[in-house]
């Protein structure tokens, strides 16, 4: 780091800014009132020329800290790459001029705008410094995959394909976990496309699992290091220094050091004594479908006889949806997503010894999913498998025969049908550790009372698979039903634990095909997490950075808020119980920046100064001016991208409101808040993402940490003898090109109902 | 009629979908249907027929033999072909539903009182006769289909629409006695004779005392 601060400005004039606004203005704004010694414009600042103007400065060791007043901070971020300086930007293009109309009427207030955007970034670049890393990287090329199933291999073979050494934990004795009982797959590839003579040419069929084959590649391939009858008893450290103690077979205990790690534990069956409304249990010949594969695996080709008294089943049912997608107790309330090509597939078993045996599925919506899917469910139904939309109620067993009951939902009549064995379409439960936070609710209950619940619903949780040694628990956290939270939509392998990813039906109920796709996602997601964390810089969605929170340990209070707000549990306590930040881990949302209530926290690029500076520098006229102000903290992921879209596609908003950007609405700082209103500010919006079970938030709690937080502001408010009104919080997505500047407008009608801020100096 | 019927039962027993496969006209395609309902909410007449398609399909499937094969729906479809054009698994309804009509015709299973199939009776016994239909007796024994005085009434309301044809020549009174013929009548005959020998061939092909 440069040890004197050298800061200069530049100011673009492309684009419209120099037609629209007064540069000599904004000149004289960065000098005097920004105080930058050096000042400079170009018509075309992200041009070869303009680019190399900035460069010569800091080759000439004239420029440490720069300030670039042009477009948006997420436009032309190429040309702008200046990694060896402190960089803030003033959003004089989307922010200013394409928010606003043109026309002399409007010139006063648009001016003053993009002057407050000036000083505000000004303001900044003097508490920022340039991010480097912290030197305790190393790189550790080795995956741990955790589960020995079709998924695990699947993850195993690509990390060693891709060049990457892996050890595979197994706790069975032999490969092939839920799927070892295959007797066949459903089908990967789909029909051929565009053949002349019909659509129902060469219907895939069902296929060889493909197990053997894959679990002697992995044991063939000289980079997989295979531990069966093994379990994780202890977990520790962080992305590119991860360290496990794998307990084996043998009794002795095995420590490696790893760069990341792939969860891919598979699923379990569901327990279908939970179904005796289907005589399960009160007779043989009703199995569940993961209990009849083994029964076909036994057969292996010859005539399929019923368990009860080896007669050659002829008629046999399925009922989809077995203790599935109902909300009744001790159902799964999901649907399995697997189950309906897996019963087409089942039922084709049959049709394939004896054609004229009859195989009927009661389906209620036939799900198929994957390549091969419609394609696969024609296949079964030129097989002559028989398919009923209907409702099965009851299975009864009469004399040596079945009676499916069940309603026609076509015809919409109860009737029934006689079979020799039914098959129920059961569904996967999640094979995952306990959820973390149930055990944090046991240490951290306050009445013995609390506790005691806690650890009731701790008792029935799972054991742990792989016993974190984090301040926030031993295993991955869920989301629902058991399934490993992860962001749905466009993170999918990102766990909520940095450098540990989740592959296969620990995420959410699939087949093998998805399962085995998912494995090479989520090996291709760790290789770049311990590739990452050799260079010191963040995972998603903040790839690159390289800053990390630093914190001033002689202010802390040991309060540990952090450590137990942090969404993905990077943070450790010391012996002293101090916050122990373990930077690799940390996703860099600010959290915990967010929380900290005696502002220890910070990072070298963004800080409690670095944005409360910013909303100190905006002019704030006095109370008779008709010129209010309002704050916008706009999160960097989703609000912000949105107002630049809607700025672009030429929404206009109201010139009074001055936007900054932050990492997440987790790391807005209540002092911020109070700064502002102390400062004058008229009113103040707040935009994060989405916060409920669906949430869209990038670090899956901030927004949430952030309205919790804020829910205490109109206490605040109350006591300063303000209106509730001026502090908003909203949920935007990146899509409400209209909403967000129809929110900041919203805000600037309501200060013209309810009046100035009393308190402007 | 009973006996071939019986038969059919017989050889059938348990598989409805089977017999409509092996004798009903692209009957081999009710089995691809996958209830989406489409073809029943495309029907422009859908909601007249006590069944409408989809729920034929079913039934078929369900082994509701004698519903089917009596039902007055599969003789409402008008050959609009909407389903056809409309069905995702591209499922030739408009056939299925003519050759589920036609085979119940065999079985002797059509409802007595069906106007479509009596009409469809007249239409073949007209064209049979002379290779060409005779439309003044064609309407004329519409008119009288159901009774004497009926048709009486009907062909005085219809007086006027008469009596503007006959005037323009598209009607000739003449064709009342005998009426005009194919050019090579008996060609014709032998033609149909002919194609009656394939079709009885086939069906004795797929029919109660062939194969299984």
């Amino acid at each position: 780091m440069a040890a004197e601060k050298k800061l200069a400005g530049y100011i673009c004039t492309g684009c419209g800014i120099g037609e629209r606004l007064d540069a000599k203005q904004l000149q004289a704004v960065a000098t005097r009132e920004g105080k930058l010694p050096s000042v400079k414009q170009h018509a075309m600042l992200c041009g070869a020329e303009g680019v190399k103007l900035i460069q010569d400065d800091i080759d000439a060791g004239n420029a440490t800290h720069i300030m670039i007043a042009a477009c948006s901070r997420r436009s032309k971020v190429e040309a702008f790459s200046f990694p060896t300086v402190a960089m803030s930007r003033a959003n004089l293009r989307e922010g200013v001029i394409w928010s606003r109309p043109a026309g002399d009427e409007h010139q006063e207030t648009t001016q003053e705008m993009a002057d407050d955007y000036i000083r505000m970034a000004a303001a900044e670049i003097k508490f920022m410094t340039v991010p480097e890393s912290s030197g305790e990287q190393e790189l550790n090329k080795t995956l741990l995959v955790v589960g020995g199933g079709m998924t695990g291999m699947t993850a195993a073979v690509e990390a060693a394909k891709a060049g990457y050494p892996v050890h595979l934990v197994c706790d069975e004795p032999v490969l092939g976990g839920v799927w070892k009982d295959l007797y066949k797959r459903v089908p990967f590839r789909a029909a051929a496309f565009d053949v002349p003579n019909g659509n129902d040419v060469d219907l895939p069929q069902p296929e060889d699992p493909g197990l053997d084959d894959l679990i002697e590649r992995v044991m063939a391939n000289g980079r997989i290091t295979v531990h069966l009858n093994a379990k994780i008893t202890k977990t520790s450290g962080a992305p590119g220094r991860f360290s496990a103690d794998l307990s084996m077979e043998s009794g002795r205990t095995l420590t490696e050091n790893f760069g990341a790690i792939v969860q891919a534990t598979d699923y379990k069956p569901y327990d279908a004594n939970q179904l005796p409304e289907f005589a399960y249990g009160t007779t043989p010949d009703v199995l569940t479908n993961f209990e009849f594969e083994r029964l076909a695996k036994q057969a292996n080709g010859a005539v399929i006889k019923r368990p009860s008294d080896g007669r050659e089943v002829k008629a046999v049912a399925f009922i989809q949806c077995a203790g599935q997608r109902s909300s009744k107790a001790g159902h799964l309330p999901y649907c399995s997503g697997f189950c309906c090509t897996e019963s087409i597939k089942q039922a084709m078993y049959f049709k394939a010894q004896n054609p004229g045996c009859d195989a009927t599925i009661l389906f209620d919506d036939l799900r198929t999913p994957g390549a091969a899917g419609e394609d696969f469910y024609r296949s079964g139904q030129q097989a002559m498998v028989t398919f009923t939309k209907g409702q099965a109620s009851a299975v009864v067993a009469d004399g040596g025969n079945l009676r499916v009951k069940f309603k026609d939902l076509i015809l919409n009549e109860d009737t029934e049908m006689v079979c020799d064995l039914v098959v129920l379409a059961t569904g996967q439960v999640p094979n995952t550790g306990p959820d973390p936070y149930a055990q944090l609710a046991v240490d951290e209950a306050p009445t013995e009372e609390e506790k005691a619940a806690a650890r009731a619903a701790l008792a029935v949780a799972p054991p742990s698979i792989l016993n974190l040694d984090y301040r926030q628990g031993t295993d991955l956290p869920h989301l629902k039903h058991g399934f490993v939270d992860s962001h749905f939509i466009c993170f999918p392998y990102e766990t909520r634990r940095t450098g540990i990813y989740a592959a296969g039906p620990v995420r959410r109920p699939m087949d093998l095909k998805q399962a085995m796709d998912d494995a090479v996602g989520a090996t291709m997601k760790a290789i770049q997490s311990l590739e990452n964390a050799a260079r010191g810089s963040a995972a998603h969605p903040r790839v690159g950075d390289l800053s990390y929170p630093r914190f001033r340990k002689e202010g802390c209070t040991q309060c540990k808020r952090c450590t137990v707000e942090c969404p993905f549990g990077a943070i450790n306590e010391d012996e002293q119980r101090y916050p122990q930040f373990n930077e690799s881990r940390c996703r860099r949302c600010g959290t915990c920046m967010g929380a900290c209530p005696v502002r220890v926290i910070s990072f070298d690029n963004y800080s409690v100064d670095t944005v409360g500076q910013q909303l100190k520098a905006v002019d704030v006229p006095d109370e008779f001016s008709e010129k209010p102000r309002i704050l916008c903290l706009a999160c960097e992921n989703d609000a912000y991208p949105a107002l630049d879209m809607a700025a672009q596609s030429g929404e206009h908003i109201t010139p009074f409101v001055r936007v900054i950007p932050v990492r997440c609405l987790g790391s807005v700082s209540l002092s911020w808040v109070t700064d502002a209103l102390n400062s004058g500010y008229d009113g103040i919006v707040l935009m994060g993402c989405r916060r409920d079970d669906d949430y869209q938030c990038h670090f899956v709690r901030g927004s949430a940490m952030a309205a919790e937080r804020l829910s205490k502001v109109g206490d605040t408010l109350t006591q300063l003898n303000l209106e509730t009104e001026r502090v908003a919080v909203h949920e935007v997505a990146i899509t409400d090109l209209k909403r967000a500047p129809a929110i900041l407008n919203e805000m600037a009608e309501t200060i013209t109902r309810i009046g100035m801020s009393p308190f402007k100096f | 009629m009973g006996e071939l019927n019986t038969a059919m039962i017989e050889r059938y027993r348990n598989s409805f979908l089977k017999e409509v496969e092996a004798n009903v006209e692209e009957g081999e395609w009710v089995k691809m249907c996958m209830q989406c309902g489409v073809c029943s909410g495309s029907c422009p007449l859908g909601k007249f027929w006590e069944h409408p398609p989809q729920e034929i399909f079913m039934m078929i499937r369900a082994g509701k033999r004698e519903a089917v094969l009596q039902s007055e729906s599969v003789w409402m479809c008008t050959s609009c072909y909407n389903c056809i054009v409309r069905c995702p698994r591209e499922l030739p309804i408009t056939h299925i539903m003519h050759g589920l009509a036609h085979y119940a015709k065999r079985l002797g299973l059509v409802p007595k009182t069906n106007p479509t199939a009596k009409f469809a009776q007249m239409f073949w016994d007209n064209l049979m006769v002379k290779g060409r239909v005779n439309e003044l007796k064609l309407g004329l024994a519409l008119y009288f289909m159901n009774g004497f005085g009926d048709g009486i009434k009907v062909a005085l309301k219809n007086q006027k629409l008469g009596m503007a044809m006959m005037k323009t020549g598209r009607m000739n009174p003449k064709e009342a006695f005998g009426g005009h013929a194919v050019k090579d009548l008996a060609g014709f005959h032998k033609v149909l004779k002919k194609a009656q020998e394939l079709e009885d061939a086939r069906i004795a092909q797929n029919g109660p005392s062939a194969g299984a």
